[in-house]
């Protein structure tokens, strides 16, 4: 079996039938117990105090704030080199939901920053990076919205995924190409480190990070079957005109 | 049950506040177009089929 024959909006829908059912529930479950666990069951940080529970929707949202941009990368990169409508429509169908995970992490990192660093924002090379983000995707989405051709707006968001691509990237690394900010380096992957995430935080983070990743899956899958639905209904309304 | 957020509790019930909001918002909105969408496209289909 080849990955192609996901190109195929009819394969793609019957298999988002499939996973849907799998992935939605994964997503609720590991959020509900992660966010739970976080919020009630793990103790205030000696410096931080309550306000590390922010964490546990900081990391996550922030990490896929990037990563939905690297999918829509690729799923460009797919449009214009083999011109498959199906991964033009996936990364279209994946710009909103990027662009709630942007604005939750720069939303939780401003309600965090405030008590920590004194101030609601910095032009600290992480945070401005992440603006940055912000403002491709609103503008990823606009010109989806502007253009009327669909195959002319898949192009040019093709190109403009391309062009945003170095921010998604200089979001992830700021804080090692730039070590002059007030944002700090991750700590999950330091076990065994200096300055490692307690183990206290530790799970329930990673349970919210599944967590998201399903709830971005399951969503990407179900906004994809809505835009191949809505061009097969377009087509449909382009043939009774002519009828 | 809920645990003392101190002096810091309006940002942790702030952010999740938001968060939780901008979720569901997010989560409903691509629920209800996802359905809106197989609606329209159910009756364009029985039209196409009735000629």
């Amino acid at each position: 079996m080849s990955l192609w024959e996901y190109a195929n909006p009819k394969k793609f829908s019957e298999t988002a039938a499939r996973l849907l059912p799998v992935v939605a529930p994964l997503a609720g479950l590991c959020l509900a117990i992660g966010l739970i666990w976080g919020f009630f069951f793990t103790p205030d940080d000696y410096k931080q105090g309550s306000t590390v529970k922010i964490i546990f929707l900081h990391v996550p949202a922030a990490m896929m704030a990037i990563n939905a941009w690297i999918m829509m990368l690729v799923a460009s990169l797919v449009w214009i080199v083999r011109r498959h409508h199906v991964s033009a429509l996936a990364a279209k169908a994946a710009a909103p939901i990027g662009m709630v995970f942007t604005l939750i992490a720069l939303a939780t990192g401003a309600f965090w920053g405030q008590p920590m660093w004194g101030t609601w924002w910095e032009w600290d090379p992480r945070l401005t990076s992440f603006l940055i983000l912000l403002l491709f995707y609103l503008g990823y989405i606009a010109l989806w919205q502007a253009v009327e051709s669909p195959d002319t707006a898949a192009d040019l968001t093709g190109v403009l995924c391309i062009v945003g691509s170095v921010f998604a990237v200089l979001s992830r690394y700021a804080v090692k190409f730039w070590n002059q900010g007030l944002h700090q380096d991750s700590t999950i992957m330091k076990v065994g480190e200096k300055d490692p995430l307690d183990p206290a935080y530790y799970w329930p983070l990673i349970v919210c990070l599944i967590g998201v990743v399903a709830l971005f899956v399951a969503l990407v899958l179900l906004r994809t079957v809505t835009e191949i639905r809505l061009r097969r209904l377009a087509a449909i309304e382009a043939r009774e005109k002519f009828e | 049950m809920m645990p003392d957020l101190g002096k810091y509790a309006f940002a942790v019930l702030a952010s999740y506040g938001v968060s939780l909001a901008l979720l569901a918002l997010l989560v409903g909105w691509s629920i209800w177009r996802y359905r809106a969408v197989k609606a329209v496209l159910e009756a364009a289909e029985a039209r196409l089929r009735k000629g």
